[in-house]
């Protein structure tokens, strides 16, 4: 007997299938989406042939002055040239190795946090958070060890802003937690001073309170002693930021049930103990992504430091093309500032997702 | 109370009444002794440096010119003039900003959601390149590379004769009083009234008999032809006037100054893109069953999303869009950073260093955004009490 042999299947109908089918369902279902289709297509053909012509193709690459810029795009030699002075401000040209070294140490030091089996990754961490900032102050600043001073107010470019966006999330992270644990008191005298304080600088812009740190500190210290502007700039920043953070870490506080401070009464633990031993553990762990998102804020409202006369990169920029050596290179030098920030606030805002999703296991109740 | 069982008597550091008692009396003493010790300090060196305090500096004559005052202004108008016209400045970017910016932000946030997806991935570009980048460097943006090298105004770009974009900002026809105002406003106010009444009568109707009742046509036609009546027999309500080019600049009309232009654009841009995730979120929590369960009673399309979708998910949308509206009234600070005259530039930086008043300036310019904070957040935590879900 002979077996039957199947034929083999019909291809899918070319109208579900393959490019066609995928336009047809997503481009053009009605005639309303074709519309905004049509629509669609039309801007960004508005948008970006000009753009890339005078970004990529048009622009000038090589050169030393303004007069190399022949062509009618983009004059990038500006930035070229005054690349050094958007990374590192003032900051001595020979002593520039140094900031790459802070850079480079920061980069090696936490690489090993973000290693999973890495033994004893909590202490570690402290040893880091506390060993790091006097080896980067001692290497930026110098003074010590054979090493010239750099003062601070030479310092500028990215890695200023770099500096007080990282000095700003340390410094207002343990007073966030404070703040937040004595928002949630029962204690009523020490909740209202929290809630004051979280309220008051939630209220007002970062702009104020720079100000305020640049004119007001120096009266509310005593005589003779003062502050350089850097160190007061970090302090405004700092109490601002710490009553954002107060916010985000109530958010994980309040997100714990209450059956685990419960828990941690029935063990007969105090409320330190309980608190740093039961309730913060969890809780910041459910406000990693919070507080990633906080450091972007910051990380954009370093840029307002142009108030009070500090050079961050945005106002190397600034400063760079009012020169009247290249004047008329605003749009270039903005572009390359925006695309510097860009790049970082993204890059951490994909890494806060990713935390959240990574997190986001074995709490969902 | 149970834990008194057996306990000593008289305090003990052990009793955690106590302790909470303890406590708190020192955080009290902290806060009044450091509170205490900066005003002790900040006395001295104010007599050291022979500075006087007090809020008599706010009647002096302030004599500097500003580009924009929505009050009349001259040089030599008191300080405390200068402070009202930089909050109305404030509040008049914030005003804008927060519509345009809502408007924009509702677009985008729904275009997140189209299944086109050419829409879809546009948004999604538009939301992740201005949500990264500083607001203060796109004002930076807007103002030196976009409005200052604009033409100047003889080569200004000219909008029908009527509206001229030059590096001296937005020229554009000024309306002024008519003959015609006043029957214009008594017949709005009467059109607005006349909808108000209709509207309740037709709900009124709705609930006893079923019967539906156009009411967005009727209110249209009655706002259009009342006040139309009105022009009609009256005559116009305004008048406008064009500008016109004489010698260097504009006469005539209104003008939107640049840096007005740069903050409002930048501000807007920029919020935007918030407004649109939070927008976004808020659709995309009203769970699909909803959908479904507002098609199997029949409701169509339009009235399943006016009637079940918006108002939950609006429920969601509303407390985050608040905290932007008040990061918008903050962020039109920045506009310190190009001069437009409003609360900070002009009154914490030009009147702080003429005056040197430091502590009152800063205080009198924090309690301005406190005040606009606090309101903000209490008009929208009313709202959103009243639409919040009644449960059983």
């Amino acid at each position: 007997m002979n077996a039957h042999v199947f034929k083999p299947d019909m291809p899918p109908p070319v109208k579900t299938v393959g490019v066609l089918a995928w336009m047809r369902t997503n481009l053009f279902s009605s005639w309303l989406n074709t519309l905004l289709t049509l629509f669609a297509i039309y801007l960004v053909w508005l948008i970006v042939p000009p753009l890339i012509q005078w970004a990529l193709i048009d622009a000038n690459w090589v050169g030393t002055t303004r007069a190399d810029c022949t062509k009618e795009g983009a004059c990038w030699v500006f930035v070229q040239q005054r690349f050094g002075q958007f990374m590192y401000g003032y900051y001595p040209a020979e002593l520039r190795w140094r900031v790459d070294l802070t850079v480079w140490l920061a980069v090696l030091g936490a690489a090993p946090l973000f290693i999973k089996r890495f033994p004893r990754k909590a202490f570690y961490g402290l040893g880091f958070l506390v060993l790091y900032p006097i080896l980067a102050y001692t290497l930026l600043h110098g003074g010590v060890l054979g090493l010239d001073t750099v003062a601070t107010s030479q310092w500028g470019g990215l890695m200023l802003t770099l500096v007080i966006a990282t000095v700003g999330i340390v410094g207002a992270l343990p007073l966030g937690i404070l703040l937040a644990l004595g928002r949630r008191s029962r204690m009523p005298a020490v909740k209202v001073v929290c809630v004051t304080f979280i309220e008051f600088w939630r209220g007002v812009p970062l702009i104020t309170v720079l100000f305020m740190s640049s004119v007001m500190l120096p009266l509310f210290l005593p005589e003779g002693m003062s502050f350089d502007k850097l160190l007061r700039a970090m302090i405004g920043v700092i109490l601002f930021q710490s009553a954002y953070i107060a916010e985000v870490v109530r958010g994980g506080l309040q997100a714990i049930p209450k059956g685990q401070y419960e828990a941690a009464a029935a063990m007969g633990l105090g409320y330190w103990r309980a608190m740093g031993l039961v309730i913060l553990p969890q809780a910041l762990k459910l406000v990693i992504p919070g507080i990633v998102n906080t450091f972007i804020a910051l990380f954009k409202d370093t840029s307002l430091v142009i108030i009070i006369g500090l050079f961050d990169l945005l106002n190397s920029v600034k400063q760079a093309a009012a020169d009247p050596a290249w004047l008329g290179m605003a749009t270039e030098g903005y572009v390359f500032a925006a695309l510097v920030f860009w790049i970082f606030c993204f890059g951490m805002s994909r890494y806060s997702m990713h935390l959240e999703r990574k997190l986001d296991t074995g709490h969902k109740r | 109370m149970q834990n008194q069982i057996g306990a000593p008597k008289g305090l003990s550091l052990n009793d955690p009444r106590v302790r909470a008692w303890l406590f708190q009396i020192l955080t009290i003493v902290f806060v009044v002794g450091l509170g205490w010790y900066l005003f002790h300090n900040t006395q001295t060196n104010l007599q050291h440096r022979g500075i006087t305090s007090g809020f008599d500096f706010l009647d002096r004559s302030a004599g500097f010119g500003i580009a924009q005052h929505l009050i009349p202004y001259v040089e030599s108008d008191s300080y405390a003039r200068v402070f009202v016209i930089g909050l109305l400045n404030t509040l008049l970017v914030t005003f804008i900003g927060v519509i345009l910016a809502t408007i924009l932000g509702f677009i985008i946030g729904v275009a997140r959601l189209s299944p086109n997806w050419m829409i879809n991935k546009l948004a999604t570009v538009y939301v992740e390149t201005f949500r990264n980048i500083p607001p203060l460097l796109q004002i930076l943006f807007w103002y030196f590379a976009v409005f200052l090298t604009l033409p100047g105004p003889r080569g200004s770009i000219n909008i029908d004769d009527m509206f001229f974009i030059s590096n001296r900002g937005l020229n554009m026809p000024g309306a002024s009083m008519a003959d015609g105002f006043w029957p214009f406003v008594v017949a709005l106010v009467v059109a607005i009234a006349a909808i108000v009444v209709m509207v309740r009568l037709a709900n009124k109707r709705f609930d006893e008999t079923g019967v539906p009742f156009h009411k967005f046509w009727v209110g249209l036609a009655l706002l259009i032809v009342i006040p139309g009546l009105s022009v009609l027999l009256f005559g116009s309500p305004v008048t406008w006037e064009v500008p016109q080019l004489k010698g260097f600049n504009f006469v005539g009309g209104w003008v939107l100054i640049p840096e007005l232009l740069a903050l409002t654009l930048a501000l807007t841009i920029y919020t935007a893109a918030f407004i649109a995730e939070i927008v976004r979120s808020g659709i995309r929590s009203v769970s699909h069953g909803q959908t479904e369960a507002a098609r199997s009673l029949g409701l169509r399309e339009g009235p399943t999303l006016r009637k079940v979708i918006i108002p939950q998910a609006l429920r969601v949308i509303i407390p985050p869009l608040t905290s932007q509206y008040l990061n918008l009234a903050k962020n039109s600070s920045l506009a310190a950073g190009i001069g437009y005259p409003e609360m900070v530039s002009l009154f914490a930086g030009t009147v702080l260093n003429q005056t040197g008043q430091a502590i009152e300036v800063i205080a009198i310019t924090m309690s301005v955004y406190l005040a606009i904070s606090i309101s903000i957040s209490l008009l929208m935590n009313w709202y959103n009490k009243r639409i919040a879900l009644i449960e059983r």
